[in-house]
């Protein structure tokens, strides 16, 4: 045996190169990036290297706001808002729903309206604003019609899509039991699709609180559109931020009533 | 209920895919399908249950089911087939709801086919709960709870580890000697075949021929591992198949 055979070969641990690609959510990060934001934009405007002009003070917004609450104001504008979103988001998704599977169980309706879908997808429904008010009268019709017809699409892409995806062979399975037509939509098909059709609720929602500044352009005395539309046009900048909140708030709370209904009905999921 | 095959032939598009099979199924006999990947033997089993329509050829089914066989032709999928929403008991009431059967007429069927298949302790479990072998034995439940009068078991044990298999092997077997059922039951594993057939119908490669019908006269209660005859069955059956096996497995795939 030579020296060198017997000399103990050096040691060291494996280097460790697994891990990541795994983002986990850390609730108070989000708080941290949104104060931060907030109190700088307090800071800039307090220290006046951010101009009044270009951001309202902060604090500013959040007086606003608190005569929005205390006059009232907030439910005159909030009430028939809510209504709106509700009503118009009711139909286009309810619509929307039934139609995606339609689509997504009869061949002749997929060929017939798939393609009638894709053309009113990329319409910017505002433009259609002034046709509304002239089909279905410059009341709540036309706001109505415009929510509704901006959340139908993507549902109907949405629900279609999802219907595809569910799994073939448990429609077999229901088929290979004797189970009727009916039952394999209503027991398999539907709660198979269902994860699809929320996740497009998600976008179509948002899209809903998006038209629904726009469907307050026209005809509206209250409502959180027609407030900002109003704030912004007498460069209130305190007040269209307050509005602007306001949307951001229903946003977040829409999101989060998904995210419960989720949690409820997907329980199943892996 | 006797299931004859009779000279069926299917192709898809300009494939063959089975060529002129003929076949009879007796009824209390398990009948076991084996041949090369892609031979069609899932395919010949879509047919026997009516799943798929053949090109040519036709299945009959001789006499009629037993008398309270509520889904004569029951089949247990690969890949279990379970509805992820609904709890072991909830799958299996859902092949009970088309025929009128809830509530009290339900859960008699229900805790009886679970205690058949050692599930009563999961009835409240979803199905992501569940280990692979514990879902096929939810699927042989559920197919159980239809009373058929022909299990069609397409490569059941193909999805689970080796020895979860071996434990679901000896279920199928204790479930055949206490109650003797009809099966077709397709696998690529000869050790299965020769374990529970009383036939193995060895299939050729693609378009699927019949091969060869190889009898197994032991009792399958009296098979055990290692059995010097079933071994030579086994091997019997391996010999037919290496060669086809390898061209198969060779073969560019026509997608």
């Amino acid at each position: 045996m030579s020296e060198v055979a017997r000399q103990v070969p050096a040691q060291r641990a494996v280097e460790y190169r697994g891990g990541g690609f795994a983002p986990s959510p850390h609730r108070w990060v989000g708080f941290m990036v949104f104060s931060v934001v907030v109190i700088l934009a307090e800071w800039g405007t307090r220290a006046g290297w951010i101009s009044p002009l270009t951001l309202p003070k902060p604090s500013d917004v959040l007086v606003t706001f608190q005569d929005l609450y205390t006059t009232g104001l907030l439910f005159q504008h909030l009430g028939p808002s809510l209504s709106r979103l509700f009503v118009g988001a009711l139909i286009g998704v309810s619509v929307g729903v039934t139609l995606g599977v339609l689509i997504g169980l009869f061949s002749y309706v997929r060929s017939g309206m798939v393609p009638v879908v894709a053309a009113i997808f990329p319409i910017p429904k505002i433009a259609l604003l002034p046709l509304f008010v002239i089909w279905f009268g410059i009341g709540e019709g036309s706001k109505y019609a415009l929510i509704a017809f901006g959340t139908f699409t993507p549902t109907v892409v949405a629900t279609y899509g999802a219907v595809d995806n569910v799994d073939r062979t448990l429609i077999r399975m229901g088929q290979s039991f004797g189970l009727s037509w009916l039952s394999i939509v209503r027991k398999i098909i539907l709660p198979g699709a269902m994860p699809g059709i929320l996740s497009g609720l998600r976008i179509s929602l948002a899209i809903a609180i998006i038209l629904l500044v726009a469907a307050e352009m026209l005809g509206a005395e209250y409502g959180i559109g027609a407030y900002i539309l109003e704030a912004g046009s007498l460069y209130d900048l305190e007040r269209l931020f307050a509005g602007v909140v306001i949307l951001s708030l229903l946003g977040v709370i829409i999101s989060a009533a998904i995210g419960l209904v989720e949690s409820r009905l997907l329980s199943w999921r892996a | 209920m006797d299931i004859i095959v009779k000279s069926l032939s299917h192709r898809y598009g300009s494939i063959d895919v089975l060529s002129d099979i003929s076949l009879h199924i007796p009824s209390g006999q398990v009948v076991c399908l084996v041949g090369p990947s892609g031979c069609g033997k899932s395919t010949l089993l879509r047919f026997i249950g009516g799943l798929e329509c053949p090109t040519r050829g036709d299945v009959m089914q001789v006499g009629e089911p037993p008398q309270g066989s509520l889904n004569p032709l029951t089949y247990v999928f690969q890949d279990f087939a379970l509805l992820p929403w609904r709890t072991v008991r909830g799958n299996i009431s859902l092949v009970l709801e088309d025929h009128g059967i809830r509530g009290a007429a339900a859960r008699e069927i229900i805790g009886e086919t679970l205690a058949r298949t050692k599930l009563s302790d999961f009835a409240r479990a979803l199905p992501k709960q569940l280990s692979g072998g514990m879902k096929q034995r939810v699927a042989i439940a559920r197919a159980l709870a239809v009373r058929p009068a022909v299990m069609l078991l397409d490569e059941p044990l193909s999805a689970l580890d080796a020895q979860t298999r071996e434990l679901l092997m000896d279920d199928l077997v204790s479930l055949w000697t206490r109650q003797p059922f009809t099966a077709v039951y397709v696998t690529h594993n000869l050790a299965e075949a020769v374990r529970l057939g009383h036939k193995v119908v060895v299939l050729s490669r693609r378009p699927g021929r019949l091969r060869e019908i190889v009898e197994i006269d032991t009792p399958i209660e009296n098979r055990t591992a290692g059995d010097p005859e079933l071994d030579k069955v086994q091997k019997q059956l391996w010999d037919l198949m290496r060669d086809e096996a390898r061209a198969a497995d060779e073969e560019l795939l026509h997608v």
